[in-house]
């Protein structure tokens, strides 16, 4: 590019590192915002349907086949559980980057589909952290104690509703860290999608660096920004973990011993402290 | 077949709840259990004693179908639960079970292990099964531990709970596994005295223990098992104060530490 054609906008450009990044910021701010709310969007879209893909995975491989089982039932469900176990294999090994061109093109070329990049991107983080939570959330119910479904199944329960009602919600609450990990792990990985032409940060950030070619300066920014946005959403699982968890403390009713009785029992730092009143004689 | 029929006397009289036919349970070649053959009537309480590894724990577990027998029948009213699988979880909310390890479920406070088996399997209105499980939370004592997790409480308040839960389905048998095993020494009366009033309010019960005596003060029937089959079935004054078989004797002698 000639200095004298462009004469007016190159003294107008910044010279320094700093000085560049606020360029930047202002140049584009919109194009980043666009590109980490895309980001955004497809990573928890994402991964809140790959959590009910690997749900419902876990839920089928998990079906305990009894000798008292029909024939063509168990059957069915071993033949299920093979095509869900060639499914998670071969998500999980192969990279999410060759499942985008695979998917985006191939579904194109062989069943016509003219899907939106942005909805392509949606449907192969969803399948993608599929196969991996499928295989996190089974590792969550494994690690439940055989004596709680033995409890549900005890009381008459089936096998989904002692999923639903007793293994899940500990299971779910055991393994949101490494869920957590799958959200942060979405959040950057949609970089990739770019290939695909999503307009997410990667892409938006690309597209901005090349106009003045500061690819240093851009990329900055789009470090802060990713950075940002994993750490929020990190803070954001751990306070809903905490909120899981529930209160450290319960209340004794009153009985028939002590009938307006109320003790507050707090187990919060370690120690126990008891609060209340006793209405009735003790 | 209901047990609204008056007690007749032909075979499979109505009077039999849990019949166990020729039952045998292999784990791999190690076999367990060989041709058990017994019966609890309504209103009894029996006790099957006996050393660990006898397989009593694991007859207890076959009558719930958590294990499935290698051969042999289980009959409950006459009707074998071994054939055709769909029934097995309605049969198994006439059959109550109360484990070693207590199993409450940990995601949910005592109330709501007492409520959840009544509205999700039987199908009971929210009202009516708060009111059923106050009421047997009161029958064990722990109506005031209603809001507590498990986590919160102590091993025989644990299993306390896990009687309610059991009661509230308001099974036909209860079974128990070792109900006090687990529990720390100064709790296992808590426990044992609950189990004594259940069983003096008529409710049939099936119990694996080490109690001895529990099994003599409290059964109708005690059961000796030894090394997968039962040695001697007969009431508790025979079994404690003159028992038919040596094995029996022995092992009696040695627990009660009478040599």
């Amino acid at each position: 590019m000639e200095a004298a054609a462009t004469g007016f906008a190159l003294a107008s450009l910044p010279d320094t590192f700093w000085a560049w990044v606020l360029f930047v910021i202002r140049q584009y701010g919109t194009l980043f915002l666009t590109g980490a709310g895309n980001t955004l969007l497809i990573a928890i879209t994402g991964t809140a349907a790959g959590f009910l893909i690997g749900l419902l995975v876990a839920i089928v491989r998990t079906i305990p086949l009894k000798p008292s089982t029909p024939q063509p039932v168990r059957w069915l469900v071993r033949f299920g559980q093979l095509l869900l176990s060639i499914y998670i294999e071969v998500f999980r090994g192969t990279p999410m980057i060759v499942q985008a061109m695979v998917l985006y093109y191939g579904s194109s070329q062989l069943l016509g589909w003219d899907l939106s990049a942005i909805l392509a991107g949606i449907l192969i983080v969803s399948i993608n952290t599929g196969a991996y939570m499928a295989e996190i959330i089974r590792g969550g119910i494994d690690s439940i104690d055989r004596g709680q479904t033995e409890a549900a199944q005890a009381i008459g329960m089936n096998h989904v509703k002692t999923m639903v009602y007793v293994i899940l919600p500990q299971a779910i609450r055991n393994i949101l860290p490494a869920t957590g990990n799958e959200l942060v792990v979405n959040i950057k990985d949609t970089s990739v999608l770019n290939v695909i032409s999503v307009t997410e940060l990667f892409f938006m950030s690309k597209s901005a660096a090349g106009t003045y070619l500061r690819y240093f300066e851009v990329f900055f920014v789009t470090s802060v920004i990713y950075l940002i946005l994993t750490f929020t959403v990190t803070r954001l699982l751990r306070l809903l973990e905490k909120k899981l968890d529930g209160p450290d403390n319960y209340t004794i009713m009153g009985s028939q011993t002590t009938p307006a009785g109320m003790i507050h029992v707090h187990h919060g730092d370690g120690n126990l402290a008891i609060r209340g009143k006793w209405g009735g004689q003790a | 077949m209901t047990l609204s029929h008056p007690v007749s006397p032909l075979p499979g009289d109505a009077a039999t709840i849990i019949e166990v036919v020729h039952l045998s349970k292999k784990f791999g070649a190690n076999e367990v259990l060989r041709d058990i053959d017994f019966k609890v009537q309504k209103g009894e309480v029996v006790s099957i004693i006996g050393s660990s590894g006898s397989g009593k724990s694991t007859l207890l577990r076959c009558i719930n179908l958590l294990e499935n027998p290698s051969s042999g029948d289980i009959l409950h009213h006459g009707e074998s639960i071994l054939r055709g699988g769909h029934r097995v979880s309605e049969y198994r909310t006439h059959v109550g079970m109360v484990f070693q390890q207590f199993n409450l479920f940990n995601n949910m406070n005592v109330l709501d292990n007492c409520l959840v088996g009544q509205i999700r399997v039987l199908g009971r209105k929210p009202d009516e099964a708060r009111q059923k499980a106050l009421s047997y939370l009161e029958k064990v004592g722990m109506a005031q531990f209603m809001n507590a997790k498990p986590r919160q409480l102590s091993g025989g308040q644990k299993q306390r709970a896990a009687i309610a839960r059991a009661l509230a389905m308001e099974p036909e048998i209860l079974l128990f596994d070792e109900p006090t095993s687990a529990l720390d020494p100064e709790m296992v009366g808590e426990v044992l005295k609950v189990m004594r009033d259940l069983a003096n309010s008529g409710l049939t019960m099936l119990v694996v223990t080490h109690e001895m005596q529990f099994a003599r003060e409290v059964s109708n029937r005690v059961v000796f098992m030894d090394k997968g089959v039962i040695v001697e079935d007969a009431s508790p004054e025979i079994i404690f104060n003159a028992p038919r078989q040596e094995r029996t004797r022995v092992f009696l002698d040695r627990i009660l530490e009478r040599t």
